[in-house]
């Protein structure tokens, strides 16, 4: 089966662990908190402050915000720029991302 | 928002209306304001009656549009910084509780009853439950709405058509005259302008002032909280940057950071100092600030007269014409009791407020 | 201090840079990335260890010629590359410009860097159009399922169709084809006959074409042209796509709507130029893009363009722009006159690559009548969640002509954004013009940040 590692013929590191509230997964070195999020399978991980709707990766390069997560106890980081380090952990964040 | 709410109580008055603007609704300072309705930052005078007066009316209208218009009786807190500083505010309350104003001083622990993030270690401050916002843009579009009136925006005044002796009847627009006994000069910071159109001075300036957003946020900050230089500056005449911060939540969820005032004409340029100077001073109120995100920042131009007193009412130099601009920063404010004024002196009926400080061509006998 | 900031390391930057160092002019480079490239040369993560990026790529010898470049070769000074540097606002003052920028993935210090000319090599980003069901998850930009998977490594789905149109659509389908995606369908607003009548100018613009067309049978993608997205399925994800034929004016055919099912859309509608940073420093624009001179320079004296920013056309094209405007810059920073004639195949080069990307734009316009899929429930600004029927009522009821007038009445480009995803769509629900905003921080500035007076101390080695 083609992939993007085997396509780019990519011998990262060994993966490590995050965890996605609470949850443990893994990702590689270098990879974007969104990238290893869609690599585990999860395309949505913060909800709207209005309709409370699902949101994940749209543009992809930084400029819509669609993909706002909380990582470390900070709100709001945009998870297709921020990379990921060893026992990380990504929160799926709700309304402003701030607590009332 | 004057001219809208000119509309709206001239419309309701009998009178036949029609609104124009050279841009859009809400194109001028409108668009730029953060809507205060205060009672707070004015000491007593006409200018206070006539805010009391337009609380009550923003009151009435509240009722009609509620949250169409973002209406808020939040109140207002004025902070003080030092044991000096409360102690002159609450010499200022008392005179404006004289005058009608609900202000109940605030002691330190209560001060963080009302506002719990504020800074710790100030000396306390004083309440002002009659301060409300809206708004703004959408407050002048859903009352020019309501009045019926007809709506013509992107038309601009070219003229305004005199009788041979000297009387209003009508405007030249860019595109058409449009035939009228009387005009309402609601041209804010450009009433200046629009007056010299019709042949009188009218000596409104511009005093420029920006307005930082943040990234949308719980109610973290319920009221619309001041520091006490923020009336020193209000009140000044300094053409130089003045900041005091002035900071306050929205319905919307983003929080609203002002105030600067700089009189430097129609500069249009973003200052980065200007808005540094907001933040710092945000900071020093509400410390949690210092992580959270501005998104954008805005500036308008307030329309400023010599002796910060709008001018409301006929002019007696030109028959017909009616003066409703110059309010300064509390335009959104004032507009209630503006058109109030306006409707009554349209339809010759007595006023709820002796208009005579706000008589247009108090300026008049001034060297140009 | 350095003598000229090169804001963007994309091409049109990496070109200026090259040119400009290589006749003596000390470059800063500033980008947000942590590797050189842009959006059309993005990289895979170091720590991905990626030994055939190029498998990702195309035009693939250019890039190793600006890589080796930036790498130090040539230039009497190297090339200081300031990577993870998000420019927030660019200051001018009397003794030249302060660029500011937010540190790193954590974006809560900024660093100033000064300089005596600034070189705004901004790029783009991709404009969307809506339609019902286009804020579900799984439904993605064509250049986003692009640079997650040049950057990351990583597609989005197992299935995906690949809709809107112009020129990025190919190259989107191909990649995600090649790295394992099952792609259901190309879907293509543009007809065939819209590329055969700007066929002679694209020739040269897109000699990969035919290569293109090879690839896509092997991959056995279906090309639906004169085809539109007209509705996206999905609860908490997609799960398919509505797909309908267009009339020759761009509206759907009745009756030929078809479901694919799906789990990604790539979606996109034509790029945008980023040109927040020039709109502050007062330079010039020319409908959406940074008006420029034969030399690239701005109005505003000090400041150049190039790239996307000056209109988009490509990489080609910016490669050129940025050639000259480094030229440029290394003669005007020396006090001297430049001469054009030592760049006149750059400007051939700019004069063909132009042409053809007008063509291209001719070729591939946003469907004409996009709107009348776009029921009233459905969001136009995915930040305030403003919807279509609320902006129309804006537009409607409340005299809203204009997209900053329908901002005030609605929230729609309030947000985190700031109406660059949404001002398309909303200036064509308004029916007017799209115009620049004025955004003061081309990014989101903590205002602690903010409140210090000074930035922190200028970056080592440029003072």
């Amino acid at each position: 089966m083609r992939t993007p590692l085997k396509l780019a013929d990519a011998h990262p590191g060994p993966a490590f662990p995050v965890t996605l509230d609470g949850r443990e997964i893994e990702a590689l070195p270098g990879q974007t908190v969104a990238a290893a999020l869609w690599a585990a399978g999860v395309t949505s991980w913060r909800t709207t402050r209005g309709e409370g709707r699902p949101r994940g990766v749209f543009c992809g390069i930084g400029v819509c915000f669609d993909c706002l997560v909380t990582v470390n106890d900070r709100p709001n980081q945009r998870a297709c720029l921020v990379p990921l380090h060893p026992g990380d952990a990504i929160r799926t964040q709700e309304g402003t991302g701030h607590d009332d | 928002m004057v001219g809208a709410a000119c509309a709206l109580y001239t419309a309701r008055a009998g009178l036949d209306v029609i609104l124009v603007d050279r841009g859009p609704v809400a194109g001028g300072t409108t668009g730029a304001g953060e809507g205060n309705i205060l009672v707070s930052d004015k000491e007593p005078g006409p200018e206070l009656d006539l805010a009391l007066l337009s609380g009550r009316l923003w009151g009435e209208l509240a009722r009609e549009f509620g949250a169409a218009v973002e209406y808020e009786a939040k109140g207002g807190v004025v902070v003080a910084s030092s044991p000096d500083g409360l102690a002159a505010l609450e010499r200022f309350a008392e005179e404006q509780r004289a005058a009608g104003v609900v202000a109940e001083p605030v002691a330190d622990d209560a001060l963080y009853d009302l506002e719990a993030h504020l800074a710790p270690g100030l000396p306390g401050g004083v309440h002002y439950p009659q301060d409300c916002q809206v708004m703004p843009a959408l407050a002048a579009a859903h009352l020019a709405r309501a009045s019926g009136t007809r709506l013509f925006t992107g038309r601009t005044v070219t003229d305004v058509l005199r009788t041979p002796d000297g009387a209003v009847r009508g405007v030249r627009t860019d595109k058409g005259d449009i035939h009228t006994p009387a005009i309402v000069n609601a041209a804010g910071t450009w009433g200046g302008e629009l007056a010299a159109l019709a042949g009188v001075r009218l000596p409104v300036l511009p005093r420029r002032g920006f307005v930082l957003v943040t990234e949308p946020l719980p109610r973290l900050v319920r009221h619309k909280v001041y520091a006490a230089d923020y009336v020193a500056d209000v009140a000044s005449d300094s053409a130089a940057l003045q900041t005091s911060p002035v900071v306050e939540g929205t319905a919307a969820g983003p929080i609203l950071i002002g105030a600067s005032r700089e009189r430097v004409g129609f500069d249009r340029t973003f200052s980065l100092p200007v808005v540094r100077a907001l933040a710092a001073g945000a900071t020093r109120l509400f410390p949690f600030l210092a992580d959270v995100h501005a998104m954008r920042a805005y500036l308008g131009f307030r329309p400023y007269l010599p002796d910060h007193l709008p001018a409301i009412g006929p002019d007696p130099r030109v028959p017909g014409l009616y003066h409703a601009c110059g309010h300064e920063g509390a335009g959104i404010g004032l507009a209630t009791g503006t058109g109030h004024l306006i409707a009554r002196a349209l339809t010759a009926k007595t006023p709820d407020l002796d208009p005579t400080p706000f008589r247009p061509d108090r300026f008049a006998e001034e060297a140009v | 201090m350095t003598d000229l900031a090169v804001i963007g390391a994309g091409p049109a930057g990496l070109a200026a840079a090259l040119a400009a160092a290589a006749r003596g002019v000390r470059v800063a480079i500033v980008d947000s990335a942590t590797e050189a490239g842009g959006q059309f040369y993005r990289q895979p993560a170091s720590g991905l260890r990626s030994r055939r990026p190029q498998a990702l790529h195309h035009q693939w010898r250019t890039w190793e010629r600006l890589r080796d470049g930036l790498a130090g070769s040539g230039a009497r000074f190297a090339v200081q590359f300031l990577t993870e540097h998000h420019v927030w606002s660019v200051e001018r003052d009397s003794d030249g410009f302060t660029v500011h920028a937010l540190l790193g993935p954590e974006q809560r210090e900024s660093v100033a860097v000064r300089a005596d000319a600034v070189l705004l090599a901004t790029g783009g980003y991709e404009r969307v159009l809506p339609f019902p069901g286009w804020t579900l998850p799984g439904v993605v930009t064509a250049g986003g399922a692009q640079a997650m998977l040049k950057g990351g490594l990583v597609v989005p789905g197992r299935t995906a169709v690949v809709a809107g149109t112009g020129p990025l659509l190919l190259p989107v389908a191909t990649g995600l084809a090649a790295a394992g995606v099952e792609v259901a369908a190309l879907v293509e607003a543009a007809g065939p006959k819209d590329l055969v009548r700007h066929g002679r100018a694209l020739v040269g613009k897109l000699p990969e074409g035919a290569g293109y067309a090879a690839r896509l049978l092997r991959h056995r993608v279906r090309l639906l042209s004169r085809h539109t997205v007209v509705r996206a399925h999905g609860d908490d994800r997609l799960t398919g796509v509505t797909v309908a034929a267009l009339d020759t004016r761009g509206r759907v055919r009745p009756g030929t709507e078809r479901y694919l099912p799906c789990d990604t859309l790539a979606v996109g509608h034509g790029m945008l130029p980023h040109t927040d940073l020039a709109e502050t420093l007062g330079c010039r624009l020319d409908g959406l893009t940074v008006a420029v001179d034969d030399e690239q320079r701005t109005d505003v004296p000090g400041v150049w363009a190039a790239g996307e920013s000056t209109g988009i056309g490509g990489a080609a094209l910016a490669l050129a722009e940025g050639h000259i405007a480094g030229r440029s810059i290394a003669a005007r920073l020396r006090g001297s006159e430049p001469d054009p004639a030592q760049w006149a195949s750059a400007a051939k080069a700019r004069t063909r690559l132009r042409k053809s990307a007008a063509a291209l734009d001719a070729a591939y316009p946003p469907p004409a009548h996009w709107s009348d899929q776009v029921t009233d429930d459905t969001l136009v600004c995915r930040c305030e969640e403003v919807t279509a029927g609320a902006v129309r009522e804006a537009v409607d009821e409340l005299g809203a002509g204009d997209v900053r007038t329908v901002k005030l009445l609605t929230r729609a480009g309030m947000g985190w954004c700031q109406g660059r995803v949404c001002g398309p769509a909303v200036a064509g629900l308004a029916g007017c013009e799209l115009t620049p905003s004025r955004r003061p921080f081309a990014r989101p500035v903590p205002l602690g940040v903010l409140a210090r007076q000074h930035d922190m101390a200028t970056e080592k080695g440029t003072s």
